[in-house]
């Protein structure tokens, strides 16, 4: 089994959902129109919020900083558009509640063009680097928003080996990153030689799902010979696109449990967040846009669309045909770790990767039975938890029991378990619970 | 905006399930017990069909009894008790008069599920725990086994009264395994491929049940380590002891399709609910089974030892299943 899996370069259990990607991998990137009003929330990543730097009534130009980084772990926020600073107060979030927020609103007679301003980042120090990142707002753009210039930050004695490019996209119906391999290949590879070079790793390995042959090829075909770079094809299984599921089929190697890839001298970057850096040395914008499937079978015309930041969902939603009349969810990233959308005028944010509209067919949820103990849970959790006896423990608030004995800290919540058992029991729902019970706990005891 | 606002649902994620639900694992195990089924009718005819019938109606009907109301649309629609009284069915004798059927099937659901807390909860598998309570309370009626005879004819001790034996008319025959045990005499391996032997109506057709076997591993409703280490065992254990005295033990193939084997290993023991969830545990209970199976057939008092064999494994899933937890992701690396 295990030699089985190295072949096919994979990490251990984990599933295989339909990945419908289908209805947009082969659709070029289009530009989604420039709307009237754009909502720059503070803290839409992780880390200290931003600080807001201007004041309603300014005008700003696209690219303009709007808001400085909060703290080491927070970046900096930039206008999408050149207009006017409305309002700065609480906006409607995509979970349903308020938080706050930049609200900028389009000058319509603007043509939008921005200067080109390459900066020169081959005489730039590792800090300096890093202080450009953080100012230029790139944080990972595969939907955890972590901020990116935290990663390069590498302690003393430690060193990076290798820069592991994220293209697996194990997410159904995603097609963003598959995209922006085919259609921006060489900023990809001039990003990724940017960011090797700074951290002084010796190779960049790209891995890709083997579900996107194109752009496994292209990307072959543009490394140029010298570059110490090559692309790994991966098997197409979900997660593995979580980090350290694909530091496992890649290298061989586990991530030990509360440990960084840093600590195995791997840094893991995703395709969107490479582009992203390429793009603000080459031509000096910041992360104002990014590129994003609308998809699923709820709207018409789906489609991959370089989106301005701050957009209200229900835009890029009506680019897409709007919803039909069978959707019954919107949900904002991929379909097993993205979010319910409680209201359509929220805002896209820097981690939004997604934007589906799913009908019954996919969200209707099952009758719940009792567990039958079938272990399918079990033989689907890549970190080798036992989810089964999570859902059991949690329904009788045995919490201590699941962190000492079964290590239910480690779960990442990538819903292997809740997708795979047969009983229709929300595990991850339980597992939830119980983290946050534990965490309360904890809080207490301190 | 010219589209209607759908009302939108808000729900935790996953947002996407496989379509394998519980029910439908229930009825991929119907279909693979089907073609045997009924090759064990064909058989031994319209009395094994009754004795059949009359295990899944007392199972449904108990399971109806004790479910709670507002709950019992979903206690009948897994369709568990149907497939516990079925297997129990399978394990009886053809000729078993109808009344004893009925009290095993209740007493498989009573006592083997519900005062457990019901599907999920219990320690042994129910069907087997109705067998074994119908073993221990009629000796004589559980143990008389009839060779397949006339389709229509119906033994006449399937319609006793309750309470009473009714006697046996047809001709009796002793089990394959009985035969070996107390004659040393062999059956052919065709007969019993093709399940013209004597015995219950389950324990025969080995080839359909096999079959039966690949479907449900076909659909990943099975766990394969279970029959494969269950037979493995059996057989490994029993060619040793075959080469030690030829004339007193049986071979290997002899033990793989004779007797409960192939419905034990395929059907019974890999009942998911009572044997364990880890995947080394399965191994360990699966060769538990194997080598239990054949010490009891061989010194044991009975001629059959696979129910005894998965009831004591049965016993034991909770404590392998605890000090079989994987190694999780990422941790005790150093001990590797
Ligand atoms: S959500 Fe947690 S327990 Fe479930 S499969 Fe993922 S890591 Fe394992
Ligand atoms: S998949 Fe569901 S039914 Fe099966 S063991 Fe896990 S929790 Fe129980």
């Amino acid at each position: 089994m295990n030699l089985f899996r190295r072949l096919s370069n994979s990490f251990d259990h984990g599933v295989h959902p339909r990945h419908h990607k289908e209805q947009t991998e082969h659709l070029a990137i289009q530009r989604l129109p420039f709307g009237k009003r754009f909502v720059i929330p503070l803290g839409q990543h992780i880390g200290a919020p931003a600080k807001a730097i201007v004041q309603a009534g300014d005008t700003v130009k696209r690219g303009q900083m709007v808001a400085e980084p909060g703290g080491f772990v927070s970046v900096a926020l930039h206008s999408p558009v050149t207009g006017r600073v409305t309002d700065i107060g609480p906006e409607r979030y995509a979970d349903g509640t308020f938080r706050e927020a930049i609200v900028i609103e389009a000058d319509q007679y603007d043509t939008q063009q921005m200067d080109v301003n390459p900066i020169d980042w081959e005489s730039l120090s590792i800090e300096d680097f890093i202080n450009e990142v953080q100012k230029a707002g790139i944080v990972g753009m595969g939907g955890a928003a972590f901020p990116c210039h935290v990663k390069y930050a590498i302690p003393d004695g430690q060193k990076i080996r290798y820069l592991l490019i994220n293209g697996a996209e194990c997410e159904p119906y995603l097609t963003n990153d598959h995209r922006q391999m085919v259609e921006q290949t060489d900023a990809l590879l001039y990003g990724a030689e940017i960011v090797r070079q700074k951290l002084g790793a010796e190779e960049i390995v790209i891995g890709v799902e083997r579900n996107k042959p194109d752009a496994i090829k292209a990307l072959q075909d543009a490394i140029k010979p010298g570059q110490p770079a090559r692309v790994m094809p991966l098997e197409v299984k979900y997660p593995q696109g979580a980090e350290k599921m694909l530091i496992k089929s890649v290298f061989d190697i586990e991530v030990p449990a509360g440990k960084l890839p840093r600590d195995v001298e791997v840094a893991v970057n995703n395709v969107g967040t490479i582009i992203a850096i390429a793009d603000y040395f080459q031509t000096g914008k910041p992360l104002i846009e990014r590129v994003v499937t609308v998809s699923g079978p709820g709207v018409s015309y789906p489609a991959n669309l370089i989106v301005p930041l701050g957009t209200p969902i229900r835009e890029v939603l009506d680019y897409a045909g709007g919803l039909t009349e069978e959707t019954r969810q919107v949900v904002l990233g991929g379909p097993m770790m993205g979010a319910s959308i409680a209201d359509l005028d929220a805002p896209m944010l820097k981690g939004s990767s997604g934007v589906l509209a799913l009908t019954e067919h996919e969200t209707g949820r099952p009758q719940e039975y009792n567990c039958i103990r079938c272990g399918r849970c079990v033989e689907a959790c890549p970190y080798f938890l036992n989810p089964a006896r999570f859902a059991r423990l949690a329904k009788s608030r045995m919490y201590e029991e699941m962190a000492e004995t079964y290590n239910v800290m480690d779960c990442v919540e990538c819903g292997c378990c809740t997708y795979s058992c047969p009983s229709g029991i929300p595990i991850v729902q339980h597992i939830r619970t119980a983290k946050d019970h534990l965490r309360s706990m904890k809080g207490k005891v301190k | 905006m010219t589209q209607r606002d759908p009302k939108l649902l808000i729900q935790p994620g996953p947002q996407l399930r496989q379509q394998m639900t519980t029910p439908v694992v229930m009825r991929d195990v119907w279909y693979a017990l089907a073609p045997a089924t009924l090759a064990g009718v064909w058989f031994f005819g319209m009395g094994a069909l009754l004795v059949l019938l009359t295990c899944i109606a007392a199972a449904v009907l108990t399971e109806w009894c004790f479910s709670p109301e507002e709950k019992r649309r979903y206690f009948l629609g897994d369709g568990s008790a149907i497939l516990t009284g079925w297997l129990l069915g399978l394990t009886l004798p053809p000729a078993l008069p109808l009344w004893m059927a009925f009290i095993g099937g209740a007493v498989a659901i009573g006592m083997g599920k519900t005062i457990w807390g019901g599907m999920g909860g219990n320690l042994f598998n129910p069907a087997l725990v109705g067998r074994a309570f119908l073993l221990a309370t009629f000796p004589i009626a559980m143990t008389t086994w009839t060779s397949p005879g006339d389709f229509f004819t119906i033994p006449a001790s399937v319609f006793a009264m309750p309470l009473m034996h009714g006697v046996v008319d047809t001709v009796t025959q002793a089990s394959p395994l009985g035969l070996m045990k107390f004659e040393h005499t062999s059956t052919g391996f065709i007969d019993l491929l093709f399940g013209n032997t004597s015995g219950s109506l389950g324990e025969t057709s080995g080839l359909l049940l096999i079959l039966g076997g690949l479907y449900l591993w076909w659909r990943r409703d099975l766990d394969w380590r279970i029959p494969v280490g269950i037979l493995a065992t059996a057989m490994a254990f029993s060619l040793v002891l075959f080469m030690m005295d030829s004339g007193k033990y049986p071979g290997p193939i002899f033990t793989a399709l004779s007797g409960g084997m192939m419905l034990g290993a395929i059907f019974m023991a890999t009942d998911p609910v009572t044997s364990p969830l880890t995947p080394r545990g399965t191994w360990i209970f699966a060769v538990g089974i194997g080598l239990l199976v054949v010490l009891i057939r061989v010194f044991g008092g009975f001629p059959e030892g696979m129910m005894y064999a998965i009831l004591l494994m049965n016993a034991t899933t909770p404590l392998i299943d605890r000090y079989t937890q994987p190694r999780v992701f990422g941790r005790g690396l150093d001990t590797k």
